[in-house]
């Protein structure tokens, strides 16, 4: 705050004047084309979100604002009697709590034991390779993992049976996407973890070890909660995005059989919205997604706060 | 357990050796599927079918590249991900380093008011359909090379990653070169770019891998214009389409490439440009992801 104050202070208040915009002719060309690019490309698809109160087709979209019919919250009401909304919405939340839990808790596991490991050169090795599959595009992974999890593939094979992984219409292949999802990430969300560990004052291990705690004590005991205040903030982060699971994954790693269980609230707005031409359901899908997601941020962030944690606003 | 430490201070644990082997197996994990991908796509198809568990190809054969650079035409799709990418690249790394410039520059009037209006983008984004429709409808760039490259212009994390490093640069040097008169789109590019080689590096990296894995944007609004992911999206989409094997005569069936062997090599084909990267996304990335998650 106080920072903030004297920075204040030390750059002279200016007012508004030809002068000064002449002055600063080089700086507005340099960012006025592309705060006009902003406002086109993401905030005119806010002003989109009226589209979520009117009956809007592809024949009637042209038409401007005022002439297109405004039929209130019909759109939603649409969307949440629509047969497949409740088993969407599961799905969503089903795979994206499920996506937090592991993936957080496989993070740090993978973090803090990378972390005790002392061969440096080994651990450098361990580090590089973890990361290579976040580099690598969805398609490629969607590949990759039906090449391995389809029936006949390569995990089918070691076990000796059909597993059925990808073709078991239920909660399964909400596992399955997690367990790729976590394949795919984990060496790369370890990484903050790792860079808040390494803030953490090595003199608190040689304080422990002199009073003789032993590997796991330190580990739980220093470890753990030096990286706790990190945690908590991406906690915070992917509780607001709870909703948010991405189409690209859910679709490429679906398919007919499974469908049912891989739907989630994106994808189902494109459905309604695109394929159903529907553009006034699709964009109050997207609508309810996003203020569902701001207020499911604003609530972990209050509760982070009621517990006395770091705050992310 | 702890007489074991005392008496060997820095000697290695049971313990060490049991992490030593979970990260053996963890490594073995990550590397395995893409050696076996890699197998495949230079094994014979025939042969592949009969099991699909190996890391070394039991036939070896070319036929799934030649047959995918000849028959499949994947050249002009590979054309289209190297141009996005390049150019993508290109326009990204100039207009987010500019805007992020500007944005440094805390004598600039709209300062305050202009990262407001780029911040408040990270947090609240009009939606699937809405973007669909200002894309295709109003802008019209449906399949037009433009939609790989305009819409992805600036990003606002880059923006905020080029800033702080660039907030970091001594002001003195600004003021000396705007004393001698150079204007301020000059010390942007010949003072400022210079010193910013390691955060330009990252996010010319960011932008390049993330146009090159790029497939959203071709699935909703080109696909006429299709990259190596959308070729490879279609052919697993296809994987199921087998041919008859009552209904193919033999030369049809012996010509028959699986499937799944193209598709392996086509895996393959849009994996190595990252494998080739990958020693300097090491480097850049890694430093570039701290650094914005440490900003505030």
């Amino acid at each position: 705050m106080k920072v903030k104050k004297a920075r204040a202070d030390t750059i002279k208040k200016q007012h508004f004047s030809l002068k000064l915009m002449w002055k600063q002719r080089y700086l507005l060309c340099m960012s006025v084309p592309f705060v006009i690019w902003l406002i086109i490309f993401k905030y005119l698809p806010l002003w989109g979100w009226t589209m979520a109160f009117q009956d809007v087709r592809p024949s009637t979209f042209a038409l401007s604002i005022w002439d297109r019919e405004f039929i209130g919250f019909a759109n939603f009401t649409k969307a949440f009697s629509d047969r497949l909304f409740t088993q969407t919405l599961i799905n969503t939340l089903g795979t994206s709590i499920l996506g937090i839990a592991l993936g957080t808790f496989s993070a740090i596991f993978f973090a803090v034991l990378l972390n005790e490991l002392r061969f440096i050169r080994f651990k450098k090795i361990t580090q590089t390779i973890s990361y290579l599959p976040h580099f690598v595009s969805w398609v490629i992974v969607a590949s990759i993992a039906k090449m391995f999890l389809n029936a006949g593939g390569v995990l089918d094979t070691i076990a000796g049976t059909k597993l059925n992984l990808m073709s078991t219409n239920s909660m399964l292949i909400w596992v399955v996407i997690c367990f790729v999802n976590i394949w795919k990430e984990v060496g790369w969300d370890a990484i903050i973890y790792l860079s808040a560990m390494a803030g953490i004052d090595q003199g608190l291990y040689e304080a422990a070890k002199v009073d003789g705690a032993n590997r796991f004590q330190r580990m739980w005991h220093i470890t753990l909660p030096g990286i706790k205040p990190t945690a908590i903030v991406l906690l915070i982060m992917s509780i607001g995005g709870a909703l948010n699971v991405g189409m690209e994954r859910q679709m490429l790693l679906s398919n007919g059989i499974i469908q049912d269980h891989t739907m989630v609230l994106s994808w189902f707005a494109y459905i309604r919205g695109i394929g159903n031409n529907n553009y006034g359901v699709g964009t109050a899908i997207g609508m309810f997604q996003s203020v569902v997601g701001i207020t499911l941020l604003l609530i972990a962030n209050k509760i982070a706060g009621w517990l006395g944690e770091s705050r992310l606003v | 357990m702890r007489s074991s430490v005392r008496h060997r201070k820095n000697g290695v644990t049971a313990f060490d050796f049991i992490l030593v082997f979970f990260f053996l197996l963890i490594i073995i994990t990550t590397v395995y599927p893409f050696l076996n991908v890699l197998a495949i796509s230079f094994n014979d198809p025939t042969d592949t079918m009969r099991n699909v568990n190996f890391i070394v190809p039991r036939v070896f054969t070319l036929s799934n590249y030649r047959y995918i650079f000849t028959e499949k035409d994947l050249m002009s799709p590979f054309i289209m991900s190297v141009a996005r990418t390049v150019i993508g690249t290109l326009t990204g790394v100039i207009c987010t380093s500019m805007v992020a410039y500007v944005l440094s520059r805390k004598d600039f009037y709209f300062n305050r008011f202009f990262t407001l209006l780029f911040v408040i983008t990270m947090y609240v984004g009009g939606g699937l359909i809405p973007d669909y429709l200002l894309i295709t409808r109003t802008l019209g760039l449906g399949n037009n090379f433009a939609v790989y490259i305009i819409p992805g212009l600036v990003g606002v994390f880059n923006i905020i990653l080029i800033r702080s490093f660039m907030e970091g640069i001594p002001i003195s040097l600004q003021e000396a070169a705007m004393i001698d008169g150079a204007n301020d789109f000059y010390i942007w590019m010949r003072i400022i770019m210079p010193l910013c080689t390691p955060v330009i590096a990252t996010v010319a990296l960011f932008c390049a891998v993330g146009a090159w894995n790029s497939f959203m944007d071709t699935y909703l609004y080109a696909r006429k214009l299709p990259t190596l992911q959308y070729v490879l999206y279609e052919i697993m989409e296809q994987a199921t389409i087998k041919i008859d094997p009552h209904s193919a005569n033999a030369e049809q069936l012996k010509n028959a490439v699986s499937p799944l062997s193209v598709r392996m090599a086509i895996t393959i084909i849009a994996t190595v440009p990252i494998l080739v990267v990958y020693p300097f996304l090491q480097k850049y990335f890694v430093g570039g992801m701290t650094l914005g998650a440490v900003k505030d």
